[in-house]
């Protein structure tokens, strides 16, 4: 390679091939790979003939779409996706608008002992999902919740938290309390990265705190929202870990509360790694359409504010 | 088994990690081929705490004269180990022996997973009950498990509340409905007991007493009965009394379940041999106040019961020394010394007849020390086991038990319609993998 002629044309040429060399590699070998194998196996089925007892009697066959056409007709997965649009509803909002609000406070002037309520807020996220869904439930049920023994010894009605209604709210209040933290950072770090001099010229202006903070704080970190907006709901879409927890405290949770979690019993409870194949592509391609579209959205309306604003 | 239970909540995060444990077993099976030339060894995957210790008796003991060694590969339990074998097997990697439940049997044969060992373990038959061997044959002249232990069931109450509130132990179900209205009445804060939807376990071992045959074959087809006369029986009499709210609806092997059995707030338990160890956990306060009387009965007069958990050790087809692995799965459930040690290491209960009044079981578990003939009773009732019919999809109708049931308990709702569902899902699931199926 080294005192050749060639290789200064040849390589200058070839360099950037030969830089995307490792990163095309392992993303064919730990992306592009699994997902084709998940998707092959979307397509396949098992076949059983007879009693399917001994050698034989089970074979891999071409399934074509009709795991997919299962799937769609699955009123359970329908269900799942409902339940968790339901939830998606609370958590989203209340998690970002609790964040914003957060961030927007310890940015301000008169804040106290920043660091330490920054790092109290964000300390839930460190706690594991599946932690903080136990700890969470234990809370909840009503015979061992110190909440209802409150309630109970001020004679007040005791709601159950792991049933109907109140259970999407149970279910949001863990994903909200281990969420907030996250975004807050994210956020906060946008708020601190605008320049002093805007603030100093709106002061100038004679503007108040409460306008500073809406006109010119929250539009400033409108990227952050964007993004914190855009992982939560695919975290929305992924919601397995607390209503997995939760469903031996309760009969509210059944093994297919969550399309995740149909994914999970269909491939290890039921032992059907080819309808589950064709559940996850699904929702992979959901989270797609939806994250993706979101973004778009998000985009173009920047771009117009960004030529109205010019 | 008591351990598999208090596992529940933490096996599905645990899953994912056992997954490169699976990946890690794989290689460790021999490949001799069928000639047992030389040394030999096998790899074993089950969950029973302790049982390294037991295989270090075949270690030290026959497996040395012979030059069978055995390696224990601690697993998680019940379902998630079928699918885990299930998966290895696919890779032609299966370990050469595994612990299996009654119930998964059928799908790992189904699944061309587990060898016929018929030829190697026909001499031990005789060592165990007619309806539990009947359970590793499916029905046919194969033998695909040798059995470890079973789970015979049985009725667990507060000795001193129900002396406190004038309750006589329930001889049929009758009584015992009579009786959960009569607590009810005397005291509105307390039930009898729960009718949980989260363990499909008890169902399925309730149908069984009431004579129940949930999968029976007839020809090249399947025939499914989960909602037959024996099994609605049972459901409607459960849901009768929940419905009425004679008993509660809330799920067992939650920390309310534990507290309501520890302060009394629950006084009986329907359940099986394991439930001493589960006791000693769930509720210490009230050591020495419960008792253990046979399962109440349909008809008065009768004896007979359902078992609820139990298990075997089977070899798979991937083993390339079936013979050897057959001759361990004998010894390890047949012999004195191992039998002995299984009781005090991994604390089962036997499946093997004489071992049931032997070693261990001569003195009661410590939470019935005052009830001195504990294991004389428990030997009895398992005698009266009645037979159980396994199919190849049980899976599927385990988890429609739990949510169909779990949501039917929570509305108290009909019962009977729940067990329609589960019929009629699992009879889908068949049809759908293509398993001939009788109408």
């Amino acid at each position: 390679m080294k005192s050749s002629a060639r290789r200064t044309s040849y390589g200058v040429k070839g360099a950037p091939y030969a830089f995307l060399i490792p990163a095309s590699l392992l993303f064919l070998l730990f992306f592009a790979l699994p997902i084709g194998y998940a998707v092959w196996l979307s397509f396949r089925k098992v076949q059983v003939s007879g009693l399917g007892l001994g050698t034989g009697a089970r074979e891999e066959v071409w399934a074509g779409l009709e795991n997919y056409t299962g799937a769609l007709s699955d009123s359970e997965l329908l269900g799942g996706a409902l339940r968790v649009l339901g939830y998606g509803c609370i958590v989203v909002p209340v998690m970002l608008g609790l964040a914003l609000l957060f961030a927007l406070m310890l940015d301000s002037e008169k804040v106290r002992l920043a660091p330490f309520t920054r790092l109290a807020i964000f300390l839930p996220y460190a706690v594991p999902g599946v932690v903080a869904a136990l700890l969470w439930g234990f809370l909840y049920l009503p015979d061992v919740s110190p909440f209802h023994f409150v309630l109970d010894r001020f004679g007040l009605p005791q709601p159950d938290l792991l049933d109907g209604g109140p259970l999407y709210l149970a279910l949001s209040n863990i994903a909200v309390w281990g969420g907030t933290g996250f975004n807050m950072v994210v956020i906060y770090t946008a708020l601190r990265a605008i320049p002093a001099e805007v603030y100093e010229a709106a002061k100038l202006d004679g503007a108040t705190p409460l306008q500073i903070a809406l006109r010119i704080k929250i539009p400033m970190v409108a990227p952050s929202l964007v993004l914190t907006f855009f992982f939560s709901i695919i975290a929305t879409l992924q919601v397995f870990n607390e209503p997995t927890t939760l469903k031996p405290l309760t009969n509210s949770v059944s093994t297919t509360w969550s399309p995740l979690m149909k994914v999970y019993q269909d491939a290890f409870g039921n032992g059907d790694i080819h309808a589950a194949a064709a559940q996850a592509t699904l929702i992979a391609l959901a989270a797609l359409v939806l994250s993706f579209g979101f973004l778009r959205a998000a985009n173009r309306r920047n771009k117009q504010e960004g030529r109205t604003a010019r | 088994m008591p351990y598999t239970k208090h596992r529940r909540l933490v096996s599905s995060a645990v899953a994912v990690a056992l997954g490169a444990t699976a990946l890690a077993a794989c290689g460790s099976s021999s490949d001799d081929g069928e000639a047992q030339s030389g040394p030999v060894s096998l790899t074993y995957w089950t969950w029973a705490p302790g049982m390294d210790k037991v295989v270090d008796l075949w270690n030290k003991g026959p497996g040395r004269k012979e030059q069978i060694t055995v390696t224990v590969k601690k697993q998680a339990s019940g379902d998630t180990l079928v699918t885990k074998i299930l998966t290895a097997h696919k890779a032609g990697k299966a370990p050469d022996l595994v612990q299996a439940e009654y119930q998964a049997l059928p799908t790992l044969v189904s699944n061309d997973a587990l060898a016929d060992i018929a030829d190697s373990v026909d001499d031990v038959k005789g060592e165990f009950a007619e309806g539990v061997w009947q359970q590793t044959t499916l029905g046919t002249d194969a033998v695909y498990a040798v059995p470890q232990d079973i789970g015979p069931m049985m009725f667990y109450y507060r000795e001193d509340l129900f002396e406190e509130y004038g309750l006589s132990v329930p001889a049929t179900w009758e009584e015992f409905a009579e009786t959960a209205r009569k607590l009810k009445k005397a005291a509105p804060d307390k039930d009898l007991t729960t009718f949980s939807a989260n363990d499909s376990g008890l169902f399925a071992g309730l149908a069984q007493q009431a004579g129940a045959r949930w999968w029976t074959t007839s020809g090249d087809k399947w025939k499914v009965g989960i909602n037959d006369d024996a099994t609605k029986k049972v459901a409607e009499f459960w849901g009768g009394l929940v419905k009425e709210g004679a008993v509660d609806n809330q799920p067992m092997y939650t920390p309310a379940w534990n507290k309501a059995l520890n302060t009394g707030k629950q006084i009986a338990w329907v359940s099986a041999v394991w439930a001493p160890g589960t006791l000693t956990t769930a509720a210490p306060d009230t050591k020495g106040k419960w008792a253990m009387a046979p399962l109440p009965q349909w008809n008065e007069g009768e004896s007979s019961t359902g078992s609820w958990g139990g298990s075997s050790t089977a070899v798979t087809t991937d083993s390339g020394n079936k013979e050897a692995a057959a001759e361990f799965a004998a010894w390890l459930n047949t012999d004195a010394d191992a039998l002995n040690a299984l009781a005090k290491e991994s604390g089962i209960y036997p499946a093997s007849t004489s071992a049931q009044l032997s070693g261990a079981f001569t003195s009661p578990p410590e939470y019935f020390s005052h009830q001195p003939d504990f294991y004389e009773k428990a030997a009895e009732i398992a005698r009266t086991t009645a037979p159980s019919a396994w199919g190849p999809n049980v899976n599927v109708a385990y988890t429609t038990f739990k949510d169909a049931f779990g949501a039917a308990a929570k509305n108290r709702s009909d019962f009977a319609a729940a067990l329609d569902a589960m019929q009629q899902d699992t009879v889908a699931d068949l049809k759908k993998q293509g398993f001939g199926v009788a109408e």
